[in-house]
């Protein structure tokens, strides 16, 4: 009883100081990153390369007086912040980040590398929960009694409903073909070679989903070319614009939180988990467990690089665009993957 | 605090079943549109909760996902367009239809109860189990929600898409009707 308590409690500290260690690192590499792209220098003063600098920028953040603008509704805007921010952090809990064979903790069975190993609708858990992420957006938009807020906002509920739809058609591939919600067998389904020579991935077997999955996970964690909520060329910052200090950086934070969990799940779904390509390592022992956590880690740092290239390299879309993009191409594009699927499973190919 | 850990299964309950309530009771009481919204929110969020108090997890993660990141998002979009503001009190229109409203709340209320009691009566508490179980064997409640759909309530279920597919065609053509009246190159394209 106890020990299952501790298990999962040094389950959630070990996830959650994972978690939280990735949004000063994601920061560093997003600046130094865009200056690399655009052959700049990037902060460079704090620490080696500028390491430090996101130290330096939290303890900014935290000193600056947190100011509360007249004519907002406090509640909701005190809220907003705070619920991007768990919202964000409760995700995580149902995706597992290494593979378990059989390991014991405290004379207890660790039960996978997942906060909550027993969730049988894993995958929905995760979408479900995802779904918030709108809202703080939406009430920081409407609390702020700002009209570019606002805007953004609004505008952030529509792209998300927009995009919500596309992206849940693209994984019901992914259930289809694994026929699981559990996460964890997702990853084993994704184990082995496919039509002889191709790792059994699901960006192999369902390209056309793996690239309507990640262009939804751009829209849905608000990057660019799809951060029109915030869109500070025409909105200031958007939905954040009445925001300082601490709640700032709440919002902030989220941003990278959504990444690091939106990255975790493309590689869950789409690139195998742990799994290397045509080498088949059983990951025995907690050496192994740590070498899969490695794997998993490298395909989700890699992701993350990804993020910020894309970020740096194309310009932000025009709202009636991403529309057009959302509803005309993304879903239809999804439903054509939903087909191949289902003809692929009915012909012996998956 | 043994009597608490002994019922903490109904406590609970009775917890969240207030808080699904109150939330209710909020959606048409609050002055606020965005706040009624909220409070809608809140209940099916609730509701959610008491799917999982049921071990209809699958039914939870569903009715979060489409009510609560769906169509309250669509809500609250809409609500946000129009200008918010508090509403006044009730105009004499409103005020003379009060008691037909009640009158068909008191209504409503009744065919629900009695639909809840002879269908609970008729049912037992294997109703609950079968949410769980394919024939005698014990499943998750994604499988068994699946395998009722498309065997059982086939029929059902393939009319309900039907009817919203109507639905959905009849929002599109009145969406474009208006688009369709004010000529070509006006509000045909976004």
């Amino acid at each position: 009883m106890w020990v299952d308590l501790i298990v999962i409690g040094v389950k959630l500290a070990f996830g959650l100081v994972v978690l939280l260690t990735t949004v000063p690192i994601m920061v560093w590499v997003e600046r130094r990153g865009s200056a690399l792209i655009q052959d700049r220098l990037g902060p460079n003063r704090v620490g080696p390369l500028g390491l430090f600098q996101p130290i330096v920028d939290v303890v900014k953040l935290l000193a600056k007086e947190v100011i509360t603008p007249a004519g907002v509704r406090p509640l909701l805007y005190i809220l907003a912040p705070a619920i991007a921010v768990i919202v964000a952090l409760s995700t995580f809990i149902a995706i597992p980040i290494g593979k378990d064979s059989g390991l014991e903790l405290f004379g207890h069975a660790v039960n996978g590398f997942i906060v909550a190993p027993d969730l049988n609708i894993g995958l929905l858990y995760v979408f479900a929960i995802a779904s918030f992420g709108v809202y703080p957006l939406l009430l920081a938009g409407w609390s702020s009694d700002n009209k570019y807020a606002l805007l953004g906002g609004v505008r952030a509920s529509a792209q998300a409903i927009s995009y919500e739809i596309a992206m849940i058609i693209a994984i019901v591939g992914v259930l289809m073909s694994s026929g699981t919600l559990r996460l964890q067998q997702i990853v084993d389904a994704q184990s082995g070679v496919w039509m002889g020579f191709l790792p059994h991935w699901n960006v192999f077997s369902q390209p056309i989903g793996a690239l309507i999955f990640m262009v939804a996970v751009f829209a849905e964690t608000n990057r660019l070319p799809f951060d029109l909520p915030e869109a500070d060329a025409e909105l200031v910052a958007g939905y954040h614009t009445e925001y300082s200090s601490i709640r700032f950086a709440a919002f902030y934070m989220s941003e990278y939180l959504h990444m690091t969990v939106a990255a975790s799940l493309v590689t869950v779904l789409f690139l195998g988990g742990w799994n290397l390509p045509w080498i088949d390592i059983p990951f025995e022992g907690w050496a192994g467990a740590l070498l899969s956590m490695g794997v998993f880690g490298i395909k989700v740092a890699t992701l993350l690089w990804f993020f910020v290239w894309v970020r740096w390299t194309l310009p932000r879309f025009r709202y009636d665009q991403l529309m057009a993009l959302g509803w005309k191409v993304m879903v239809p594009l999804a439903v054509l993957n939903f087909l191949w699927v289902g003809v692929a499973m009915a012909l012996g190919y998956m | 605090m043994g009597f608490l850990i002994e019922n903490f299964g109904a406590i609970f309950f009775f917890l969240v079943a207030a808080l699904t309530v109150a939330g209710a009771v909020g959606v048409v009481t609050l002055r606020n549109p965005v706040h009624a919204a909220l409070a809608l929110l809140e209940t099916f969020v609730m509701v959610a909760i008491l799917f999982i108090l049921r071990h209809a997890e699958f039914l939870a993660a569903v009715q979060v996902l489409v009510y609560a990141g769906g169509i309250m998002v669509l809500y609250l979009f809409v609500i946000m367009l129009v200008k918010v503001k508090d509403l006044r009190a009730e105009d004499a229109f409103l005020l003379n239809i009060a008691p037909l409203a009640v009158l068909g709340g008191v209504l409503l209320g009744a065919l629900l109860a009695a639909g809840i009691l002879l269908g609970t009566m008729a049912a037992g508490d294997g109703a609950v189990a079968a949410l769980q179980t394919i024939g005698d064997e014990t499943v998750g409640n994604t499988e068994a929600v699946g395998w009722l759909l498309f065997t059982k309530f086939l029929v059902p279920f393939e009319v309900v898409s039907v009817v919203l597919l109507v639905a959905m065609i009849g929002a599109i053509v009145f969406g474009r009707r208006d688009a369709a009246l004010s000529g070509p190159g006006e509000g045909v394209e976004p």
